[in-house]
């Protein structure tokens, strides 16, 4: 979305699976996997995945490869900014975030990822200890919004939105365009 | 009915978990299962008298809501006959230690699920060392992000990779402690 809307055209955005999330223990493997790719074909590289639960590892690894990556700890925290979402984790500790991506994945990735369509019994145990689902938006879509909305009803949160655009990744991933771009005119 | 069916029945649902043939969800029923069960047996066992084989003081660190992994440990450690105090989430550490000095364990748990949270278990140990008090305890971590590399890096004296490691980490520890 944001190298379509900035025209970099040259960027070729690399995915591996958001369900990684439920397994974070894959995700530094994953992200290796498409860096060994990228170079071999000698690409410029970077990372737009947060550390999301891998304990360090993601950047530990990183390092090693001289590889850059977007800053935050969790993939959500990034649309919003470090401080910001410094803000609405002390405002209140018990939030569930959602993206544009999670909002539109919601029931696949969360609902049927955490197993709750077929034992809703287990929604307090995982959710018990939340009060409220925050929705940072990246698009301002009504319908994303409604949708997102039923998401906290679906796990009894009090709903709130936030618009953050593209946050800190829309500044990172220019701040990367520019400088590969200095490198190919050198 | 304890060894056999519960804690036994939960020791294969680790196992199956750890091999990636049942996920989380499974887990979970697994273990509430197991809760109610022990939610039945609990006070006949108490009725036998039976003294316990240690004691556990355990709860999840500041900023940090996430319980399942510690519901386990908690579970799993009564299960194999520790007295478990549960002190529950976000916990500071004037309240571990206030724990600490109020039920005297042979073992201090501490989880996380986060990155942002899990540096928080160093703040905790360093502080019973300035107190002077962390010899006193066996301290066990856990946590989704941790590794072993981390529980040494912060002076636990164990890193547990899941419930049942936790388990045999503090029967094999205590029974040390007491041995020496």
């Amino acid at each position: 979305m944001i190298s379509k809307a900035n025209g970099w055209e040259h960027l070729q955005p690399q995915c591996i699976t958001a369900e990684l999330h439920n397994y974070p223990e894959q995700i530094t493997g994953a992200v290796k996997h498409l860096i060994d790719i990228a170079k071999s074909k000698d690409q410029e590289i970077f990372v737009a995945y947060g550390d999301c639960g891998t304990g360090g590892q993601l950047d530990a690894m990183l390092e090693a490869e001289g590889v850059e990556r977007v800053p935050g700890s969790h993939c959500y925290e990034f649309f919003s900014g470090g401080e910001v979402f410094e803000q609405f984790n002390e405002a209140e500790l018990g939030t569930f975030y959602l993206t544009d991506f999670l909002t539109r994945h919601f029931d696949r990735l969360v609902i049927r990822g955490m197993g709750l369509e077929d034992k809703p019994e287990l929604m307090p145990m995982y959710f018990g200890h939340y009060k409220k689902l925050l929705y940072i938006a990246q698009t301002n879509d009504p319908k994303l919004q409604e949708m997102a909305r039923q998401a906290a009803d679906k796990l009894g949160l009090e709903y709130e939105y936030y618009y953050g655009g593209t946050g800190v990744l829309g500044d990172a991933l220019l701040s990367f365009n520019q400088r590969i771009a200095v490198e190919l005119k050198d | 009915m304890l060894n056999e069916a519960l804690v036994g029945g939960m020791t294969i649902v680790g196992i199956d978990f750890r091999d990636g043939i049942l996920f989380v969800p499974e887990v979970l029923s697994a273990a509430n299962a197991m809760k109610g069960g022990m939610a039945i047996l609990r006070p006949l066992l108490a009725e036998t008298g039976a003294e316990s084989i240690g004691k556990m003081v355990i709860g999840t660190v500041k900023g940090d809501i996430h319980d399942i992994g510690k519901n386990l440990v908690a579970m799993m450690m009564e299960g194999a006959g520790f007295e478990v105090i549960d002190i529950g989430i976000n916990i500071p550490v004037e309240d571990y230690l206030a724990a600490l000095e109020e039920h005297k364990p042979d073992i201090l748990g501490m989880s996380a699920l986060l990155t942002t949270t899990m540096p928080y278990m160093k703040v905790v140990i360093d502080t019973m060392k300035e107190k002077g008090i962390r010899d006193d305890y066996i301290v066990l971590v856990g946590g989704a992000p941790l590794n072993q590399e981390f529980g040494d890096a912060v002076g636990a004296c164990g890193y547990c990779r899941d419930a049942a490691v936790a388990v045999d980490m503090a029967k094999e520890m205590v029974a040390a402690r007491r041995a020496a």
